[in-house]
């Protein structure tokens, strides 16, 4: 076993724990917004499609690295964008909320009087 | 080392730390948003990194730079454009498909790496670890490549729902095992053979399909994230074929999420994750099902009587289930909601688990209706406010309330439920009196004080609506 590959096992192990110690402090309501952040960040594939494709040097290299870099480019740009649109969703206080809320209110208070 | 190559390191390093950092924001829906944006940076970090790699290495021809910026542009034009289209509803079909996509891509690499290192013309120059990372991330992205798009369509409606049964499904899988296990070895003897190769390819993307299709969709929140520990470890993987480190931390990371919700969702479903991935939910039991209070009598109540129940209650748990994600009812259900509290009335929502087709997706649900979020309760949090609710108004769930989950012998034994049954009473909006997909009848809709109102979640949502401020401006 190289000293590379005990490296690179160490630093696997050690994410791993830090993943778990990370991740489990996240609530069920955010559970959705960090499944699709955590596939954004699996998106870092793209990376090795780059690698490969700066080495390809044979029709069947060309055309695995075109489809590796179409399928984690996907997976980048997608997952990065749904998770933003997600929880652009996610407010404490929607101001829309509260001004139909006011106006329901008022409406109320008119009807009072 | 070169000083390029000790920048190169340190760039990765600092996308690595986005990554452990975005994660940890996402801890609070106030920073989730920050987070995110700072796991971008370190992601377009990392793809700026490795572009000045390459290109300073120069070993990349004009042939390379032409198939790696068509087809990174494709893939990110599609992956923008269903990022931008889909439905708040359909985000575990798109969760599904990026995990494919991304399983895919890093099996991928592997392959290219094996393809290139055999067609030098040195045999057995791999050394016997790189091969190993290889068949090992050759089996783990194919088998979540397939899995994940059959998981995908069964969401999507496009391949059944319902648990398939395979014939003879215990030999076929073991045959697969075999091929994948046989033709590991071999290539780990050195042996740089593309057929072999391409024969574990072969059986890894069958035994994904074959392990997806019979499992039953109630299950999909668990097969999702599994599908999502195991994209991540196969990232992890082609970061152990190519030695870079960036692959291997954030794979890991993602493994370690998709992990936790594996086990989180199954323990939400008193189920373990073996037997999920081996049997279909309700999938035999279904016979023995049957005779629980087939024939109760249930009561149904008029739009106009819900909405007297509802405007004179002082608090209102609002149970939402799959009906209406299904139905696309979430703004309507805000409408009530507010309309009620305009009133005076305590609202908020109770959210099992496993409500929706993904672990939290009923929380985005309402979130994309403007519901804030600290009116979304978890399972834990609410059970105790039952008993003090004077409605429990259930729409579109099943399996999950239903009360013979606290008696053994049914399919849902076991599951924790909300307690609706505690509530002063119930009222329940459902299109039909058609089972969950644990198939099985709900006790709660035969519960004297539940009234029943049959009706599409989204009209149903509405007429109450209308009823209640009808009742409301007549006052």
């Amino acid at each position: 076993m190289t000293a590379a590959l005990l490296s690179d096992i160490t630093i696997f192990v050690l994410s791993l724990l830090v993943g778990f110690e990370v991740i489990s402090k996240v609530p069920a309501t955010l559970h959705t917004p960090l499944m699709s952040a955590a596939n954004s960040i699996h998106g870092i594939v793209l990376v090795g499609a780059m690698l490969i494709a700066a080495y390809a040097d044979s029709p069947v290299g060309y055309v695995l690295a075109f489809i590796a870099a179409g399928f984690a480019a996907m997976n980048v740009v997608g997952g990065y964008v749904v998770t933003e649109r997600m929880l652009q969703m996610f407010r404490e206080r929607p101001e829309v909320a509260d001004r139909r809320a006011e106006a329901a209110a008022g409406r109320e208070g008119g009807a009072r009087r | 080392m070169s000083a390029f190559d000790t920048v190169v390191r340190f760039a990765y390093l600092a996308a690595a730390t986005a990554f452990v950092l975005g994660l940890h924001l996402m801890n609070s829906p106030a920073t989730a948003r920050r987070g995110n944006r700072v796991s971008a940076a370190g992601m377009v970090l990392a793809v700026l990194t490795t572009l000045v790699l390459i290109g300073h290495d120069g070993q990349i021809d004009g042939l390379g730079w032409t198939v790696l910026g068509t087809g990174s542009a494709i893939g990110a034009v599609l992956g923008l454009h269903l990022a931008r289209t889909v439905q708040m509803t359909a985000m575990p079909q798109l969760v599904s498909l990026f995990n494919a996509v991304g399983g895919g891509a890093a099996a991928l690499v592997a392959i290219a790496e094996f393809v290139r290192a055999a067609g030098d013309g040195v045999s057995g120059d791999q050394p016997f670890s790189t091969v190993g990372t290889v068949v090992l991330d050759v089996v783990i992205g194919a088998i979540t490549l397939s899995g994940s798009l059959i998981a995908s369509g069964k969401l999507q409606g496009m391949v059944t729902g319902a648990p398939v049964r395979i014939p003879a499904a215990l030999p076929v899988n073991a045959v697969l095992v075999a091929v994948m296990a046989a033709g590991g070895i071999y290539l780990l003897t050195g042996a740089e053979n593309l057929w072999v190769l391409l024969a574990v390819i072969v059986a890894a993307l069958a035994f994904g399909v074959i392990r997806v299709l019979p499992i039953g969709g109630a299950d999909m929140p668990v097969v999702i994230s599994l599908l999502n520990a195991s994209t991540g470890t196969a990232v992890a993987m082609a970061g152990f074929v190519i030695h870079n480190s960036v692959l291997i931390i954030a794979g890991a990371l993602v493994g370690a999420s998709g992990g936790i919700l594996t086990k989180l969702m199954a323990d939400a479903m008193n189920r373990s994750v073996p037997e999920i991935m081996i049997g279909g939910f309700g999938t035999g039991d279904s016979a023995t099902a049957g005779p629980v209070g087939t024939d109760a009598r249930v009561r149904t109540v008029s739009a106009d009587d819900a909405a007297i129940q509802l405007c004179y209650a002082s608090k209102v748990i609002v149970v939402p289930g799959y009906g209406l994600a299904a139905a696309q009812a979430q703004h309507e259900v805000r409408e009530l909601a507010e309309l009620l509290e305009s009133r005076g009335v305590e609202v908020c929502y109770a959210i099992h688990p496993v409500a929706g087709r993904m672990p939290g997706h009923m929380n985005v649900l309402l979130a994309e209706a403007n519901v804030p979020y600290p009116q979304l309760k978890e399972m834990d949090e609410v059970n105790p406010e039952f008993a003090r609710a004077d409605v429990a108004l259930v729409v579109g769930a099943n399996d999950v309330v239903n009360p013979a989950a606290r008696r053994p012998g049914n399919p849902v034994s076991g599951m924790p439920i909300l307690d609706v049954d505690e509530a002063k009473s119930v009222i329940v909006i459902k299109r039909s009196m058609g089972h969950g997909y644990a198939g099985i009848d709900n006790e709660l809709y035969s519960d004297p004080k539940t009234g029943m109102f049959f009706a599409d979640a989204k009209a149903g949502l509405a007429s109450l609506t209308a009823a209640a401020k009808a009742l409301v401006g007549a006052r």
